[in-house]
């Protein structure tokens, strides 16, 4: 084992957690992304891989499948991004590469991204200060792309659904993160 | 007295008494009041000053179409100017100052530019600062600074905060009043979603205003119980304080909802507005209609307001203007202004109707035929002499004059998709017609239908119609019993014979400016108001530009529908700019990216600088340095002797995956790709469909079917939108996929003699960095620190040898700490961006400042890499004639002949002995640096013809900073030419 | 004004980067004897329409689809859109 630790997104070596009038944001590292993008003319064979991997249909435009240990968003035509616990996929893309072959390109998504957790009875307040998706009809196991206060991000519905997950560029994990909580604020 | 003019009833809360302050002099009022309703009630007429002329002003209107009554309302940082007293709600505390006066608001110095006002007629500015030219910045433009604009800025930041946020719905609702409340309950109840949104706190429309019973209860009584059904239902947002300011494409509305201004400070972390986006598949526009004026003699004094605002205020906020009233009507609507006032036991002194067939009535004086003749009163009305029908003049006293022009529908949202009203001769007004915005359908006196009954049943109309559009089953509650009283007009505009007759209040436009544009011919209605500034003040008009366009038909012999109205355009209403900003300013007017080795450089104090939108360490100053030069040449020849690092993580890096990963290569860069051999990097140019360079980066081969790709920081966004344009629009046959992996990967630049001997202390045994084994342009996936994966490329920016090295970015901090610490035996030193720049201008690489977007790989000196045996973009349209003239510019290396001189970027090259002429300008200096391993200045620079010109001894001029010294041609490859250090 | 997504469906155009006139899709052959030309005026030559204009849009923040979007330039109206892949292969195979 190597021994250099590693940091999450907002610079702590502990996940930030903050909580205002009842909903929570908190930082979720522990998780392990990489993205399928089907092979030109595999497109069946690469969704029959993550129909066995995900142990159900692979997630429609707008749609994800929430399942354990590995779940999956759309993320484009042909493509997806699969996401597993990072302490047992750390290796997530090398897994999927010797899974899927040559059906699909597979690339290491985990650090680009930041993950947050908003978890709540009024996180839907908190979204319409940021992002113009219409979070009503939002059900769980939606996933959207949007942009929050110029940044690009996908949104999540999961279950239950007063708990939305909110992927970022993680370079901008700050900016991402003084949005949200100010949109809190704001909203609640 | 304390609210002397306060009658019996209304809409206020009695309980609570607020006390506030305008100008000097406290007062009192109620919650519920506005700023003008609790100044009339404690018997202030007079409220501002107009723009041009300062003439005494009172408020007109009890609405936010208020020409008059603006004020400055809060003070200290949150003083907010031109705010309109009529819309601003009563809190405790509240302080509001009197503007455009000095030094007080009933004596106002500047009020000699009414008695010169034959002088300030239409076209004035565009007379009178015309000549001479020299006069224009050194005394017009002073004076008329001095003299322009009502009120003042507070020059300090707005301490609070405005959020922007968006809202989605099937059916939006845009006013308050008996359509949209009918509407509302239609949509809400059949199951909509609904977004029922109105300008006013209090919502109900003219229902709160009048006193017509309505299903057998008050107007306000009957909305009150009617919001609070729609709050009940979760398919409904009802928001008050909100108003829809903005119609835009395919449904898309703005809509400012006033949060906190009804209140002294916003609670903590509230934003005192937000600027709402709302997406609607249908709207329907409830926003009713404006009461117009009739123009007359001196019909600008404070008491003199809109008819159905006096009534307004007696039913809404239980105030009168003042103890006796008269009323100046065209139509039946002015006589239900006296019969109100009546009732609320205002003495209504006369009402003048221009009809001769008024009706006549057995409560109040009726003079049918009559018009106003003059007004008297400085600071308020005293009196008003009408003409009498026979001839003869009568001399009222009265202290306020309500006048009632008839009603002009809110048409404004209906026109900002390039709709244009159409004249309705009924009701003698503009009413909706022509292109629509999408999804929009109009509702009750915005649409001509001024009565009760028959705005509630147009309301529920309109709903029934989009829930068919929808899908939806449309269930109809019942509708309340209503007034149904048809509207009768016989139009009147203005009274002929007046002099100074007050159109537009505001901008103090008169008949007479509009008779004397025409005259000098400004014949479009367009053009009218820009000569004449007609409808240009913040109130855009509102109650001012029917009457302007009427007396422009009369001159013009014209009808009203022949002149037309000018465009009307966003906002509905003024709006802060504040608003628009929303969360963006200062420093979050854009996200911030941090490298990760940021925590760590932040701890060794180092300066940053924005690239793009990443902080980067632009150099890292030890104890004692004081100068950014003595850190960077300190950083440069430390990389040099011994070993540097440099954070090189915002570098944009795009992976390329597919069977045709390196034909979709060949494609993107001039060079080619194919031959790449798995485990190789290679330098790769990017060129525009035009042939100009769009960007340069590596390509690293990590498998047969799998390239990395890398950008400059400041292109990523654009070469990947670039690259997906190549491979889905002009290359969609190719199995070729592509996703940023820009963030993905902490990646740190290892550079000096000393960099392998480094890395070998942190790649795992077992991978031999021999250069044998891994030599310039190598690159492998290894691991390090014991298994972490990594990614290692030998390539080099600076010219020494050196690697870059990738990690997961969660490691990228220990890693630096871990790369400072093996290298400490090597006296290792991170360097930062200034550094890295003087090191890439000593090796003559290109960067931003070369890749301008002008210049070709021919001006690079790199023409020859647009290989010719393949396509690819920008090749066939580099060889254009223009591009490829044999003293085409060439990058080439400058120094200076005296080497105390620098070589300063942007300078231009002049052949000695020629003038300083732009026709003579030989080339121009991009990059310039002290190069500490040179001992002098440095620069690189495009030169006509410049590789044939070395050792030629040119002049460089600045003529703008004063630059005027020789420099040589030298190659742009100031140091290790042969590339022996990189390759060692 | 709102752009609905082949597959999406209804978004907003902040979402989207424009590009201009989809004529771009019809790139000349490289080794035709004119290519100059033909590329001179592929790159330069443009309609400019008052009224329905076939342009590429490009879906930054969503799906990252090249899309051919027909809009009306007076109006604003959108009457087809399509991704841009599939127009592509269309006018190849035709």
């Amino acid at each position: 084992m190597h021994d250099l630790a590693p940091i999450c997104a907002l610079g702590g070596a502990d996940p930030a957690i903050d909580t205002l009038a009842g909903v929570t944001l908190a930082e979720f590292p522990d998780l392990a992304l990489a993205s399928v993008s089907a092979r030109q003319g595999s497109e069946e064979a690469c969704r029959a891989q993550l129909k066995d991997l995900l142990n159900s249909a692979a997630p429609k435009p707008g749609r994800a499948v929430l399942n354990d240990p590995e779940a999956a968003f759309w993320i484009g035509p042909d493509q997806w991004m699969v996401s597993a616990p990072y302490a047992s996929h750390a290796d997530l893309t090398g897994q999927l590469k010797s899974r899927f072959q040559d059906t699909a390109s597979i690339t290491e998504q985990t650090d680009g991204w930041v993950c947050f957790d908003l978890r709540g009875d009024r996180v839907d307040e908190v979204i319409r200060l940021c992002a113009n998706i219409d979070i009503d009809q939002m059900q769980t196991g939606d996933a959207v792309r949007s942009v929050v206060h110029y940044m690009g991000v996908y949104i999540l519905r999961l279950d239950p659904a007063n708990a939305l997950r909110i992927f970022g560029p993680r370079s901008s994990a700050k900016s991402l993160h003084h949005a949200l909580m100010t949109a809190m604020g704001a909203a609640l | 007295m304390s609210q002397k003019n306060r009658l019996d009833g209304g809409l206020i809360d009695r309980s609570e008494a607020f006390s506030f302050r305008f100008d000097n002099q406290y007062y009192k009022g109620h919650k519920g009041d506005t700023l003008a309703s609790a100044l009339l009630a404690n018997d202030v007429r007079l409220m501002g000053r107009s723009f041009k002329y300062h003439r005494p002003r009172g408020v007109m209107t009890a609405g936010s179409e208020e020409p008059n009554a603006m004020v400055e309302l809060r003070d200290g940082a949150r003083k907010e100017p031109n705010t309109r007293a009529t819309t601003a709600e009563l809190f405790d505390g509240l302080r509001a100052e009197s503007q455009n006066r000095w030094p007080s608001l009933a004596f106002d110095a500047m009020e000699v530019n009414d008695l010169l006002s034959s002088f300030f007629a239409a076209g004035f500015y565009y007379k009178t600062f015309m000549w001479p030219a020299a006069f224009w910045e050194k005394i017009y433009e002073p004076i008329i600074r001095r003299a322009a604009g009502l009120g003042s800025l507070s020059t300090q930041d707005d301490p609070d905060g405005y959020d922007k946020g968006f809202l989605h719905c099937d059916l939006l609702i845009i006013g308050g009043g008996p359509a949209g409340l009918a509407a509302a309950l239609t949509a809400g109840e059949s199951g909509a979603r609904v977004i029922f949104a109105d300008e006013d706190f209090l919502i109900g429309g003219r229902l709160n205003l009048e006193s017509d019973a309505i299903g057998g209860m008050s107007g306000a009584a009957w909305a009150a119980e009617m919001v609070a059904r729609l709050e009940a239902m979760p398919n409904v947002r009802v928001m008050p304080r909100t108003t829809v300011m903005g119609a835009f494409d395919h449904g898309v509305y703005g809509a400012v909802e006033r949060v906190s201004d009804h209140l002294k400070v916003p609670q903590d972390g509230k934003p005192r507005q937000i600027l709402w986006r709302i997406t609607s598949k249908r709207a329907i526009l409830c926003a009713g209609a404006t009461e117009r004026p009739i123009v007359f003699e001196n019909n600008d004094r404070p008491g003199i307001m809109q008819a159905s605002a006096i009534r307004a205020y007696a039913n809404r906020w239980a105030v009168t203007p003042a103890q006796q009233v008269a009323i100046f009507t065209n139509n039946d609507d002015g006589h239900r202004t006296a019969s109100d006032l009546m009732a609320k036991g205002v003495e209504v002194v006369s009402v003048i109707d221009t009809r001769a067939d008024a009706p006549a009535s057995s409560d109040y004086d009726v003079i049918a035929g009559g018009v106003i003749d003059q007004t008297w009163g400085r600071l308020g009305l005293t009196q008003i002499e009408v003409k009498m029908p026979k001839g003869g003049i009568r001399r009222i006293k009265c202290g306020a004059l309500g006048v009632s022009g008839g009603w002009n529908p809110n048409v404004h949202l209906t026109c900002h998709q390039r709709g244009r009203p159409v004249w309705n001769d009924t009701i003698a007004a503009f009413v909706p017609g022509g292109t629509m915005p999408m999804g929009m359908t109009v509702a009750g006196a915005a649409n001509g239908v001024f009565s009760t009954h028959g705005a509630l049943t147009s309301g529920a109309d309109a709903a029934k119609g989009v829930l068919s559009d929808l899908g939806l089953t449309a269930k109809t509650p019942p509708l309340p019993e209503a007034e149904d009283a048809p509207a009768r007009i016989t139009p009147f505009w203005h009274v002929k014979t007046a002099k100074r007759a007050w159109v537009d209040q505001q901008n103090d436009v008169t008949a007479k400016d509009i008779k004397l544009a025409h005259q000098e011919n400004f014949r479009s209605v367009e053009h009218l108001k820009r000569y004449t500034t007609l409808g240009m003040a913040t109130d855009q008009g509102k109650t001012s530009n029917i009457a302007g366009l009427a007396i422009m038909a009369e001159v013009a012999g014209k009808s009203i529908p022949e002149v037309g109205t000018t465009m009307f355009r966003p906002p509905y209403t003024p709006t802060a700019m504040g608003v628009f900003a929303g969360r963006a300013w200062g420093t979050e007017t854009r996200p911030t990216r941090l490298t990760p080795s940021h925590r760590w450089a932040e701890e060794q104090g180092a300066v940053f600088t924005e690239a793009g939108l990443w902080l980067r360490a632009q150099w890292f100053p030890k104890p004692g340095e004081t100068h950014w030069r003595e850190s960077c040449d300190r950083e440069v020849l430390q990389t040099r002797k011994s070993v540097g690092i440099c954070d090189v993580t915002s570098l944009g890096k795009i992976d390329v995956q597919g069977a045709d990963a390196a034909a979709f290569l060949n494609m993107v860069y001039c060079n080619g790709f194919a031959k790449l051999p798995v485990g190789k990097v290679r330098y790769g140019l990017m060129l525009r469909e035009d042939g100009i360079v769009m960007d340069d980066g590596t390509a690293a081969r990590l498998a047969e079917d799998h390239f990395v790709v890398t950008t400059t920081t400041g292109n990523a966004v654009g070469v990947y939108r670039h690259m997906e344009f190549v491979r889905q629009c002009l290359c969609p046959d190719m199995d070729v996929q592509l996703i940023s992996t820009t963030e993905a990967w902490a990646q740190f630049a290892v550079a000096g003699p000393n960099s392998r001997a480094l890395l070998r202390k942190i790649v795992d045994d077992g991978f031999d960095l021999s250069n044998a084994a891994f030599p310039f342009m190598a690159c492998a996936e290894v691991t390090i620190c014991g298994g972490l994966r990594a990614r290692l490329f030998r390539i080099s920016f600076s010219g020494e040898l050196a690697y870059e090295i990738a990690v997961p970015t969660r490691y990228g901090d220990a890693l630096i700490r871990r790369l400072m610490d093996a290298g400490k035996e090597f006296d290792v030193a991170p360097y930062g961006l200034e550094a890295l720049n003087v090191m890439r201008i000593e090796k003559g690489h290109a960067t931003a400042n070369e890749l301008n977007g002008t210049t070709t790989a021919l001006n690079l000196g790199m023409g020859r890499m647009v290989s010719k045996k393949k396509d690819s973009i920008g090749s066939v349209l580099s060889e254009r004639p223009g591009l490829n003239e044999d003293d085409a510019l060439k990058l080439v290396g400058l120094k200076p002949v005296d080497p105390e001189n620098p070589v300063p970027a942007g300078a231009h090259l002049m052949t000695k002995g020629t003038k300083v002429t732009a026709a003579n300008d030989q080339g121009y200096v991009t990059s310039a640096c002290y190069s500490p391993n040179l001992g002098h200045h440095i620069a690189l620079g495009f030169l006509k013809a410049g590789d044939a010109r070395l050792g030629e001894v040119i002049r460089l001029v600045s003529p703008l900073t004063g630059v005027n010294h020789d420099v040589e041609v030298v190659s742009a490859h100031f140091l290790d030419p042969e590339g022996e250090r990189l390759r060692a | 004004m709102i752009i609905t997504h082949p597959i999406l469906g209804p978004r907003d155009s902040s979402e989207f980067v424009y590009l201009g006139d989809a004529t771009l899709l019809d790139r000349p052959d490289w080794q035709a004897a004119d290519a100059l030309e033909q590329f001179t005026r592929y790159q330069h030559t443009r309609d400019n329409p008052a009224g329905p204009h076939r342009e590429l849009w490009f879906h930054e923040q969503g799906d990252r689809s090249w899309l051919v979007v027909t809009r009306d330039t007076v109006t604003h109206e959108i009457t087809q859109v399509e991704f841009a892949s599939d127009v592509a292969r269309k006018e190849r195979s035709s």
